[in-house]
């Protein structure tokens, strides 16, 4: 379903991304972890087109991100995306959030958006708040609003870009809750994330980056049993600590 | 004293007068802030030639006195075959300067926005056009809204200069009184009082507008 092959990326002289190559197929779960500055944020948010990249192809769903021909948007109502700060947006109401793009950029009308979005609320648990502003949400009450926002748009794959960075830890397993369901029901996801109890769950496999390079991509057991890289080995042993 | 009776008698020509200014500042303000909006998406647009104009035009009106470009544009565009009248004249020359000041004030709006509400528009499939209508130019517009009006009360005391050319906004109404009947003392008395009246309140409900916004965000 996602296909990376090759994908460099350069900011000026300082090259963020090297030769990455990968691929998602239907219905599996990757995570991709690695040190901050690693890349791994960046690959993601390729995979989207919300960070151009210079060499190397990403095709999507048999269409490709970085020609420059592709029609974005569209590609992108296909792909749920979300992101570390949440970014519902703060002058909409909940209600409003999950409604707009299925209206605008779906052209559902306003009655099928609506009952879609009241469904998927109620489905991580936020029916009461539909009403409400972001604003008086907490943290992981908004993340779990994101990701009804972005399964509203009917997505054939989502991408999940550190989601659980910016919560206190108290709120972190609601958010890991909602994606563990959604991974079980056998939806194609890729998350950015540090949650290697998470990974251990769900994932199908484990990318570890570093420098920009993918250094280890491995079945889940494998990584965690065994993971071929001393890069791996060092970051797993530092964060499997606590 | 100022001699209320005076003013009685021309309160038909300084009501006119007081309404052209402000049709004038109105017109100033809605026209300035739609170009000004152009402006302010142009100077941040990433194609080169569309911010590389946005800027030079921002920087042409910023560095030139108000009173030249009225100038400017009442004496010297007859030359080029363009005959409009004084009052066509300054409702464009106002519109056109303030919408150099309005689209800093955007653009400083714009801003003022996260990058991330943009990634996350896009994310949801919006286009560039309804990424900055739906998501974007509200959140700015919010945050800027204060300081959107201020200047426009700034504009409003601007549009006095327009008496130079022999337009009867308020000041000018008020000039024609005062040397009508040799009452300059009064009769400019009375236009501070007046302007005073009109932009102090003004301002007091900004400030407060503004306190509302800080708490609201």
């Amino acid at each position: 379903m996602i296909q990376i092959e090759k994908v460099s990326k350069w900011y000026g002289q300082f090259q963020v991304l090297a030769d990455c190559s990968t691929q998602v197929s239907k219905g599996e779960v990757v995570v991709v972890c690695g040190p901050s500055g690693s890349g791994k944020s960046t690959l993601i948010k390729c995979v989207n087109g919300l960070e151009p990249f210079q060499a190397g192809s990403i095709i999507v769903d048999g269409i490709s991100v970085g020609d420059p021909k592709t029609n974005l948007p569209r590609l992108r109502s296909k792909v749920g995306m979300v992101f570390q700060h949440f970014e519902l947006f703060p002058h909409l109401s909940i209600t409003e959030n999950l409604c707009l793009a299925q209206v605008k950029v779906l052209g559902r009308s306003m009655d099928e958006a609506h009952q879609k979005g009241l469904q998927l609320l109620d489905r991580v648990g936020l029916k009461a708040q539909a009403a409400k502003f972001p604003g008086q949400l907490s943290g992981g009450q908004q993340q779990r609003v994101a990701i009804a926002r972005a399964l509203a748009m009917d997505p054939i794959a989502m991408l999940f870009d550190e989601p659980t960075s910016a919560l206190d830890p108290e709120m972190i397993n609601e958010v890991l809750d909602v994606m563990t369901e959604l991974a079980q029901e056998g939806m194609t996801m890729m998350c950015v994330t540090h949650e290697m109890g998470f990974a251990r769950r769900v994932a199908s496999r484990v990318i570890f980056m570093d420098h920009g390079q993918i250094v280890e991509d491995a079945g889940k057991d494998e990584f965690f049993g065994a993971p071929h890289s001393e890069r791996a080995q060092q970051f797993l042993s530092k964060i499997l600590q606590h | 004293m100022i001699d209320w009776q005076l003013i009685a008698d021309n309160r038909e020509m300084l009501l006119d007068g007081m309404l052209y200014s402000l049709t004038l500042t109105g017109t100033a303000m809605a026209g300035g802030i739609v170009i000004g909006c152009l402006l302010a998406l142009a100077r941040l647009s990433s194609f080169k030639p569309l911010s590389l104009f946005a800027a030079g035009y921002v920087n042409l009106f910023r560095s030139v006195p108000l009173v030249l470009v009225i100038f400017w544009f009442y004496f010297l565009l007859p030359y080029f075959g363009l005959s409009i009248g004084p009052d066509k004249s300054v409702f464009i020359t106002f519109t056109l300067f303030e919408a150099a000041y309005y689209s800093e004030i955007i653009r400083a709006g714009i801003q003022s926005i996260s990058r991330g509400q943009v990634s996350a528009a896009y994310a949801l499939g919006l286009t560039y056009p309804q990424t900055m209508r739906y998501i974007l130019l509200p959140q700015a517009f919010r945050n800027m809204l204060p300081v959107l009006l201020t200047q426009t009360v700034v504009l409003f005391q601007d549009s006095s200069l327009v008496t130079i050319i022999g337009i009867k906004d308020f000041m000018g109404s008020t000039v024609v009184v005062a040397s009508n009947n040799g009452a300059m003392t009064e009769m400019y008395t009375f236009a501070a009082l007046a302007y005073f009246c009109v932009c102090f309140p003004v301002s007091m409900l900004l400030k407060r507008l503004h306190k509302r916004i800080a708490v609201i965000r």
